[in-house]
């Protein structure tokens, strides 16, 4: 090093000092040069996959948030991290991010997860949430090149998301709304003795999507059937249901149709209870998290909801004993939604298939992507929309034939219809701009 | 429409007396201390909780008789040990100290009791209904709560004016050195008013625990109207309490169940709009919709035309 040496011999006194510097400088940096290669190697081995899951975990619809992290967490340790990881080695770790079902909460929440370098999170409770989120991505995305973050939509029903504002980011593992709604409808027109429906919902995009597409699938299937009520409450404010329900009864409907969600489900669900009307109630999300401990007994039979995941008796044993296991780690929970475990399982196979994390190549891969769920369903991820199509089917809360009971109350979901993945397929309108690479 | 009217009067009256037990107290606090307690819905969710896992192990009756003392007991000791040191500091650190202790609240009740819906039943003696009209029925545990809750204000109205506690207390409200040097212990006095206040929360979260689900959102869905109440009611007052708690139940129950809105306003004047316009949330919008806002409502139209409230008699 010529430099170094004829700085050093110079003479003047303050030449001297400039040359100890730069030694001391170029030693440092040699250091730390040495050392970043060397937590390189080593981090390349170590260093965890890490996935945000972004709910609520705390506020009034936490329940639903935690149950879902819970699972998901579970999910990973089970199928990989306790099976040596994946990529050659590397653990999943999950990344709680809460925002408190708020999409204020959410741009805060994702910016965080940019800073965190986090390039896939799963989101799944509130429609209005996930918009907000495929937006913030959408836009993060076409000024970030290099750096793009995926969004892995579990639960979000608004069918916008897979139509009019579909994104390459987005992925949806959960049937939308009108995919639900289609078959709900089907279900209602077979039983004769319905010869009218009250619909009641929480007043966001979710609710209205349940309310205007009954009306206009009955419509269609069953124009017979009256639609004797079309009610909106606003979401998680409602103290008691009495006063809705007395409207109910004295509609004379002789059923309900919501798609209430956590304390507003089960405050609605009881108050019919409570006011002695006999109705069915047709659900999306009447069970688990308390829920079904709430209803007992006094909701047997009367409760039906539209899921995704097969309910007692399970197809499979594969699933058995992931459940088995789940609850000897967590007696206390239940896996609430098993397109959770779906997701995290397809998103690990375009990982393997392609030996890269980042987004784009996951992306990629997922599309037009065919997968056997643990529950032996056969899962189509569509290219064109990024709509998961899966069977479908209708279950009722009973505490008969359950061999998988929801929250310990001996009452579970008994699934009483079922359609096959080709017939959910629905046209789309989406019109996907795709990033170039 | 003459069943939706007596069942709507009869849901706002349970809905109009429960807010009164959660009123009843703040509002005591609030004469007393002249602090408003943002932690009182939060008793009323320890309230709930306690009497959950009280009942599991005692009954319901148990739970009913033991949660609220539990839950006084811990206002007491929260008056006496962290209220009364924060007083020394102003009215808006107390302010600031009782809204943190409502997150507090809400968080340890996460912790210790889960994020979950609990299955906190209502006791088998009233799984009947009371009665039945027009095919509705009205079940008896309904009946149990507005009782308890006239019982509550009897009690209460009683105690406060006719009894000798009652008029050290009243007395300790308008003039605390006066009391203080007629041997009293006027501390002592808050103390015990702020356990009695937040004991009634509890009692208000023991009955309406079953009814209204016992989850941790339960405080802030019931926070914010209370406050309402008690602003409207007259902050400092029983008996506006009662009034506007009934008031703000009802006008909740009637707006409900009544299927008015602008529609059927505009069709009167035989106006009417197309879904296109760029207006349309507002042109349909109904009563039932707007139903939630209504005492928030009601409250801006008081403050403007009655900032002391329907019963307040406090000079600012």
């Amino acid at each position: 090093m010529p430099l170094i040496h004829d700085l050093y011999h110079s003479q003047s006194k303050k030449n001297r000092f400039a040359a100890q510097r730069s030694i001391k400088k170029i030693a440092s940096l040699t250091i730390g040069a040495v050392a970043y290669t060397l937590s390189l190697t080593a981090a390349s081995a170590q260093e965890p996959v890490r996935l945000g899951f972004m709910d609520p975990l705390s506020g009034t619809f936490a329940s639903v948030g935690t149950s879902g992290l819970k699972a998901l967490e579970f999910a990973a340790d089970y199928f990989y991290n306790s099976r040596g990881g994946i990529l050659g080695g590397r653990m999943i770790e999950i990344v709680p991010l809460d925002n408190k079902q708020s999409p204020t909460e959410t741009q805060l929440q994702f910016r965080r997860a940019v800073s965190e370098e986090l390039r896939i999170i799963f989101q799944g409770n509130s429609s209005a949430v996930a918009n907000t989120l495929n937006q913030t991505i959408a836009k993060h995305n076409r000024r970030n090149a290099g750096q793009e973050v995926l969004q892995i939509n579990y639960a979000a029903v608004d069918p916008i998301l897979t139509n009019e504002e579909c994104s390459f980011w987005h992925f949806r593992f959960d049937a939308h709304a009108i995919m639900k709604l289609d078959v709900l409808t089907d279900f209602i027109a077979m039983n004769d003795e319905l010869n009218s429906i009250y619909i009641i919902g929480q007043d966001y995009s979710f609710g209205q999507v349940v309310a205007d597409n009954t009306i206009r699938l009955l419509g269609e299937k069953r124009p017979d059937i009256e639609i004797v009520g079309n009610e909106f409450h606003p979401i998680g404010q409602v103290k008691d249901f009495t006063p809705y329900v007395t409207k109910i009864a004295s509609s004379g409907a002789d059923a309900v149709v919501t798609g209430n969600f956590g304390a507003d489900m089960v405050s609605l669900a009881r108050s019919i209870i409570d006011s002695g009307l006999t109705v069915p109630i047709y659900t999306f999300y009447a069970a688990y998290d308390g829920i079904t401990a709430t209803l007992g007994a006094d909701g047997k039979d009367r409760i039906r909801l539209i899921h995704t995941d097969r309910a007692n008796p399970l197809a499979s044993d594969e699933r058995r004993e992931f459940y088995r296991a789940f609850k000897a780690k967590n007696p206390d929970s239940d896996i609430t939604q098993s397109r959770l475990v779906n997701a995290l399982m397809m998103v690990v196979q375009a990982m393997e298939q392609t030996q890269s994390t980042d987004p784009y190549d996951i992306a990629v891969k997922l599309e037009d992507m065919r997968f056997t769920s643990i529950a032996g369903d056969e899962l189509w991820m569509r290219g064109e929309d990024h709509q998961l199509f899966q069977p479908l089917y209708i279950s009722k809360h009973t505490d008969e034939g359950i061999e998988f009971d929801a929250d310990n109350s001996g009452f579970g979901l008994f699934t009483e219809y079922e359609v096959s993945t080709e017939d959910t397929l629905t046209d789309h309108s989406c019109r996907m701009r795709r990033p170039r690479r | 429409m003459a069943e939706v009217f007596v069942f709507a009067t009869l849901n706002g009256l349970v809905t109009g007396l429960l807010l009164f037990m959660l009123a009843s107290g703040l509002t005591l606090i609030f004469s007393m201390m002249g602090v408003l307690n943002f932690a009182h819905a939060s008793f009323y969710m320890l309230g709930a909780y306690f009497a959950y896992t009280l009942s599991t192990y005692i009954g319901f009756w148990g739970g009913l008789l033991i949660a609220p003392l539990i839950v006084g007991g811990i206002g007491a000791a929260i008056e006496r040990y962290g209220l009364r040191r924060v007083h020394q500091s102003g009215h808006v650190a107390e302010l600031v100290f009782t809204f943190g202790l409502a997150f507090l609240i809400e968080e340890a009740v996460q912790f210790f009791w889960g994020r979950d819906t609990k299955n906190y039943q209502s006791p088998e003696l009233f799984d009947f209904a009371l009665f039945s009209l027009f095919g509705q029925e009205f079940s008896a545990y309904r009946g149990f709560m507005i009782a308890i809750a006239c019982l509550i204000f009897a009690a209460l109205y009683f105690i406060l004016t006719r009894s000798r506690v009652g008029i050290i207390i009243q007395a300790s409200i308008s003039h605390p050195q006066t009391v203080a040097n007629l041997g009293h212990n006027v501390p002592l006095i808050f103390m015990c008013v702020f356990g009695v206040g937040t004991a009634l929360a509890g009692v208000a979260g023991v009955i309406a625990g079953p009814v209204l689900t016992t989850f941790p959102g339960m405080a802030t869905v019931l926070g914010s109207i209370v406050f309402v109440v008690v602003v409207i009611g007259g902050l400092g007052s029983l008996p506006g309490a009662l009034i506007a708690s009934l008031l703000v139940g009802l006008l909740q129950s009637y707006a409900i169940a009544a299927d008015v809105g602008v529609p059927e306003l505009l069709n009167q004047f035989g106006v009417s709009f197309d879904s296109s316009h760029p207006l349309d949330d507002l042109w349909t919008l109904n009563l039932p919709q707007v139903a939630p806002v209504l005492p928030y409502l009601l409250l801006v139209l008081v403050l403007i035309f009655k900032p002391t409230g329907l019963m307040g008699n406090r000079e600012e």
